[in-house]
Order: C-alpha cells, then sequence, then structure tokens
C-alpha cells in the first residue's frame, strides 16, 4: 500500500510537472473502461465478450499493432527475428491465469514501474505522444481480449490449466 | 519546451530515479561500446575501407565546400581556418559547444549555419541537405580516431542536464524512453534489430536503410516515431541537449565520422 502511495505521488509530481512545463493531461482517458485491479491481476473481461484466440494469435504476430514480437519470442515457426527482450510466450498459459495475463497487457507497470512492456490499455502518464495516436490506448479492449484468450492456451503441460 | 521547463525535467529525472527501484542507470565509461563493434563484419569493412564507405561521397562535397566562397566578397571556410585537417582538428570531440552570441548550447551543424549566417552573409543551409551534412560531415571526420571529451564549461550543464532528462523520459504511446533500451538492455535484440548502446560517435553517418548521409538528429527523430511520440523538430533545443549528454555519454569512444550503420 505504503509503495502504491508513493508511486501515486511521483505521478503526481509528473503531473504537475507538465502542467507547469506547458503540457496539458493526455485527452481521451475519460474513453477508457475503468478495470479493476485484484490482488495483482484483472478477473474481469473488458468486454463481458469471450476472446477469439484466433484473432488474438494474429494481433501478437502483427508487428505494427500488437507488437509483441518485437520482444517476445514464442511458439511461432513462421516468424522470424523474433526480440528477445522479453521472456519468451511458450507455456506462457502454464504460469499466469488469464486475469493475470490480462492485467500485464492492461497494465504492467502497476506491478513493476520500471517493466519495458507499454501499457496496452491504459494512457496514465503518457507525454508527447504522436499526432496520430494521441488519445488512444496501443490496443482495444476486445483485442485484449482475444490475445488473453491466445496467450492462455500456449501450453507446455495440456493438462493443468490454472484456475482463470 | 523552455529552459525553464527543461530543468523542471532535469530535477524530475533525478527525484524519479531516487524514488523507483534500481535500473541499470548510465553506461560505465570502461563499457562503452560503439555500435560498430556489434555490426556485421561486412558493414565494419564497408565502413573502414576507404574506397567503399559511401559517406565519403558527402566529405567531398564538403570538402568543396570548404573551399569555395559563398559569394565574390565573402570568405571560405578555408578562408578563415584554413585547412580543415588542422583547425577543425579535435573540434568534434568537444560539440555541441556553447555559442555565446546565442547563449545557448550549439552543435556542429548549427555552427556551420550560424558562420555562414554571421560571416558569410549566406542563408543557412537546409537540415538534412547534401551540403549541411557534407560540410558537417568533412569538419566532424578532422576528428576521426580522437576520444571524446567532456568539456569544462560549466555553461553547458543545463543542456547536460535536460539531455539527461529528455534520455530517461518515458515518451509516446508505447511509454519508451531511450535509456529503456539503450542503457538497459544493450546487446539484446528488438525484432531483427540488434539493439546498441547509443553513442553517437560517427555523425553524420551512412545508414543502409537510409541509403544516404544523415545527421544525428535524423535518427533521434526515427526512434522517436518508433515510440509513437512526437519528434522534436530539426534544430530543437532539446535535440541540441540530447545531443550534449549523449556525447558525454559516449566519451572517451573515438568519432568515427563518417561512420556506416545498418
Amino acid at each position: 500500500m505504503r509503495r502504491k502511495l508513493r508511486w501515486l505521488w511521483i505521478g503526481c509530481a509528473l503531473l504537475a510537472a507538465r502542467v507547469e512545463a506547458g503540457e496539458e493531461a493526455e485527452p481521451g482517458a475519460e474513453r477508457l473502461r475503468p478495470v479493476a485491479i485484484v490482488d495483482g491481476a484483472i478477473p474481469a473481461s473488458l468486454t463481458g465478450v469471450p476472446g477469439d484466440p484466433v484473432r488474438g494469435r494474429a494481433l501478437v504476430v502483427d508487428r505494427t499493432k500488437g507488437l509483441c514480437l518485437l520482444c517476445h519470442a514464442g511458439p511461432f515457426p513462421e516468424e522470424r527475428f523474433t526480440g528477445n527482450l522479453g521472456p519468451a510466450l511458450d507455456g506462457i498459459g502454464d504460469r499466469l491465469a488469464p486475469s493475470a495475463l490480462r492485467l500485464r497487457l492492461v497494465d504492467g507497470r502497476v506491478l513493476n514501474p520500471d517493466t519495458i512492456m507499454p501499457s496496452y490499455y491504459s494512457l496514465a502518464g503518457t507525454t508527447r505522444v504522436g499526432a496520430a495516436w494521441r488519445g488512444r490506448p496501443v490496443l482495444e479492449p476486445q483485442e485484449i481480449e482475444d490475445i488473453v484468450a491466445f496467450l492462455a492456451s500456449l501450453r507446455d503441460t495440456p493438462s493443468e490449466r490454472p484456475a482463470p | 519546451m523552455s529552459r525553464s521547463a527543461l530543468l523542471v525535467l532535469a530535477a524530475l529525472t533525478v527525484a524519479d530515479c531516487a524514488a523507483g527501484p534500481a535500473r541499470a542507470g548510465e553506461i560505465p565509461p570502461a563499457e562503452r561500446r560503439s555500435g560498430f563493434d556489434t555490426m556485421s563484419p561486412d558493414i565494419q569493412a564497408m565502413q573502414r575501407d576507404g574506397m567503399s564507405n559511401p559517406g565519403l561521397l558527402w566529405l567531398e562535397d564538403g570538402a568543396e565546400l570548404w573551399a569555395k566562397a559563398p559569394a565574390p566578397d565573402r570568405p571560405a571556410c578555408a578562408g578563415c581556418h584554413g585547412e580543415a585537417g588542422t583547425a577543425m582538428r579535435g573540434v568534434a570531440t568537444r560539440y555541441p559547444a556553447w555559442d555565446a552570441e546565442s547563449a545557448a548550447p550549439i552543435d556542429l551543424q548549427g555552427r556551420v549555419n550560424a558562420c555562414r549566417r554571421r560571416h558569410q552573409g549566406a542563408e543557412p543551409y537546409p537540415y538534412e541537405s547534401r551540403e549541411l551534412l557534407g560540410l558537417t560531415a568533412y569538419v566532424a571526420a578532422q576528428s576521426a580516431g580522437l576520444p571524446i571529451t567532456v568539456p569544462d564549461d560549466a555553461r553547458l550543464g543545463p543542456a547536460r542536464a535536460a539531455g539527461r532528462a529528455l534520455f530517461t523520459q518515458r515518451m509516446g504511446q508505447l511509454g519508451l524512453s531511450c535509456a529503456a533500451c539503450h542503457d538497459d538492455h544493450p546487446g539484446r535484440r528488438l525484432g531483427a534489430a540488434a539493439i546498441p548502446q547509443g553513442h553517437p560517435t560517427g555523425y553524420p553517418l551512412y545508414r543502409l536503410e537510409w541509403q544516404g548521409v544523415g545527421s544525428v538528429q535524423r535518427r533521434l527523430r526515427n526512434c522517436m516515431t518508433g515510440m509513437r511520440a512526437e519528434p522534436f523538430g530539426y534544430g530543437a533545443p532539446e535535440f541540441v541537449a540530447l545531443e550534449r549528454y549523449l556525447i558525454d555519454r559516449a566519451a572517451p569512444l573515438p568519432i568515427e565520422t563518417p561512420a556506416v550503420r545498418p
């Protein structure tokens, strides 16, 4: 809790500095759906519509949309030149429940403020966003659900299924 | 962004580092490596070889412009400075430098254009023009092989601090910072690209991706676009501040102009 407050305080300081610097708070934040973070996870679907793992896979390998393979390797035999800034995605569904995957996609900085992984559904703290991207999250809520469904299906041990 | 805003940013970065969990931080001088070291041997050979380095074509243009008077009653660069090999030796190791007339730091291409305006009665060359790149590369190449030095000039302090703040500030839709890749993860891969430490030792340089020579500002704009950030404009004080910080961060690596990069 104390740690959370500290980061809140820093967030405020940064915001104040931006206002002083003549920059406005990122517009469009009000458009984003509220998400409830519970114990390092987001248990509820962002949309209520089940994710489509096939669409999710297509987003993951799309280097202008999901951007995932710029940093992660994984079970994508057709894809060459995957990055290695993040862990490989093989078997990620064994290690993380969908609710935990969802938070890591929505805003992994809640768990690790220094993570290099972009927050895909948060405009908090963004600054100097390019005109084409301003006021928009990296992905839309259903796209996040699709990716969660796909990642949850990546199993090394198909028999073990973590609780949702 | 105003100068006071840049200072606020600098102060914030210090606060940010103090409060947050430890990141990799600045690379110690003994561990600094040029991007040259991690390039493929064929591109290394292209840079080394006087016959195959395409940047040398720009240098030839620069040498011509150095010797040519902009107008009959105006001096050529050589008219005041003499031989570039003597007069310009070492200059690129200490730029951006303080410009007393504008009371601001100025980078090498800014100096070329300031000289044109003040002493040659000529219009500044446009950014990324063949002329400006050629002359800047010609001047910088006179320092090839010499180690970058950190100038002992207190007036550059605010720019250095502002540059560092910009380097570590998350920006753009993806919320990345220069430091997130180049301080924390050099040697790893972003897609197919090996992440270098990010030392601007060879600018202006020939980039295969560009099929031409470009400035460090062009490179910085590319990176900012990749972060989905709004790039600073060419010649912006933010870029000069970043250049000042980056070159300090690169010392004591040698100048490589004209470098070749993938």
